[in-house]
């Protein structure tokens, strides 16, 4: 189990703004296709520093056992 | 971290703003910020324009981040909805060919209005500009094209300071179209093919 008991996700809504990409320290975050931001769950350490940059307020931290049960 | 030369791209949004000032005729060069990210969304079909290249979203970042000019509270969700995105894109659109038609008027002989109209109500007088030396249509498309601009300008600046630095981004008209694009381009990731809730980008 990961040491890290956070993961950013994000919500249907995203706009694909990119600003959550620029904002994440370790890279865990992409823009698909110009559709939506897509965490990587392996690289994400739940900073939160995406939640705080997102403009549309579509990401929020979980617990990761929740978000993989 | 490094920076880009695209990092600096909110130098040519405000001076494209300025320069509409001083001649009204600049107003063409906004034209880029229409025609690229339509192309790069339809070519590659990616929101790489929004997401790297988009000047006026840096400078809201740079205004209502660095400088602190923004409340940073979060945006109302209506602000984020579907409905509301496509209807201001709707609208914008119905504006914007407004704009076109009243160029071919003029196109077709009606006088030259010389006004900026901002927020698609106030009529700003601009006769300060010298137009003279193009066809008049040319420049009626100049002040009506400017007009766009800078109504979007300070929609994304209100939004700037009421929410967060780059509220703009989230009913912007051009994302809204590129993602609308992006969306018919990759129907079958866009349909709910890839569960981006926590999973990595493939």
């Amino acid at each position: 189990m990961s040491p890290i008991k956070k993961l950013a996700c994000i919500a249907k809504d995203c706009v694909a703004c990119g600003r959550c990409v620029k904002e994440c320290p370790v890279g865990a975050i992409s823009v698909y296709k110009g559709l939506y931001a897509a965490v990587d769950k392996n690289k994400c350490i739940g900073c939160g520093k995406c939640v705080k940059a997102c403009p549309a307020g579509v990401i929020e931290l979980m617990a990761r056992e929740a978000e993989t049960a | 971290m490094k920076k880009h030369w695209y990092d600096y791209l909110w130098i040519f949004s405000s001076v494209y703003l300025a320069l509409g000032f001083f001649n009204i005729l600049f107003a063409w060069i906004g034209l880029i910020c229409f025609i690229t990210p339509l192309l790069i969304s339809i070519i590659r079909g990616s929101k790489v324009y929004c997401n790297k290249y988009c000047g006026r979203g840096q400078l809201f970042e740079l205004l209502g981040g660095k400088l602190g000019l923004s409340r940073k509270k979060m945006p109302p969700k209506f602000l984020r909805s579907k409905w509301f995105r496509y209807g201001f894109l709707t609208f914008f659109m119905a504006m914007f060919l407004l704009m076109i038609y009243n160029t071919y008027l003029v196109f077709c002989g009606t006088t030259l209005k010389e006004a900026v109209t901002l927020l698609w109500i106030f009529k700003l007088p601009w006769q300060w500009t010298n137009t003279s030396f193009v066809s008049p249509w040319i420049a009626q498309f100049a002040f009506g094209f400017y007009g766009v601009m800078l109504t979007s300008t300070v929609l994304g600046l209100v939004t700037m300071i009421l929410f967060k630095p780059r509220s703009w981004c989230v009913y912007c008209p051009m994302g809204t179209m590129t993602q609308g694009i992006c969306k018919i381009k990759h129907r079958k990731a866009a349909c709910g093919g890839a569960n981006h809730v926590g999973n990595s980008a493939e």
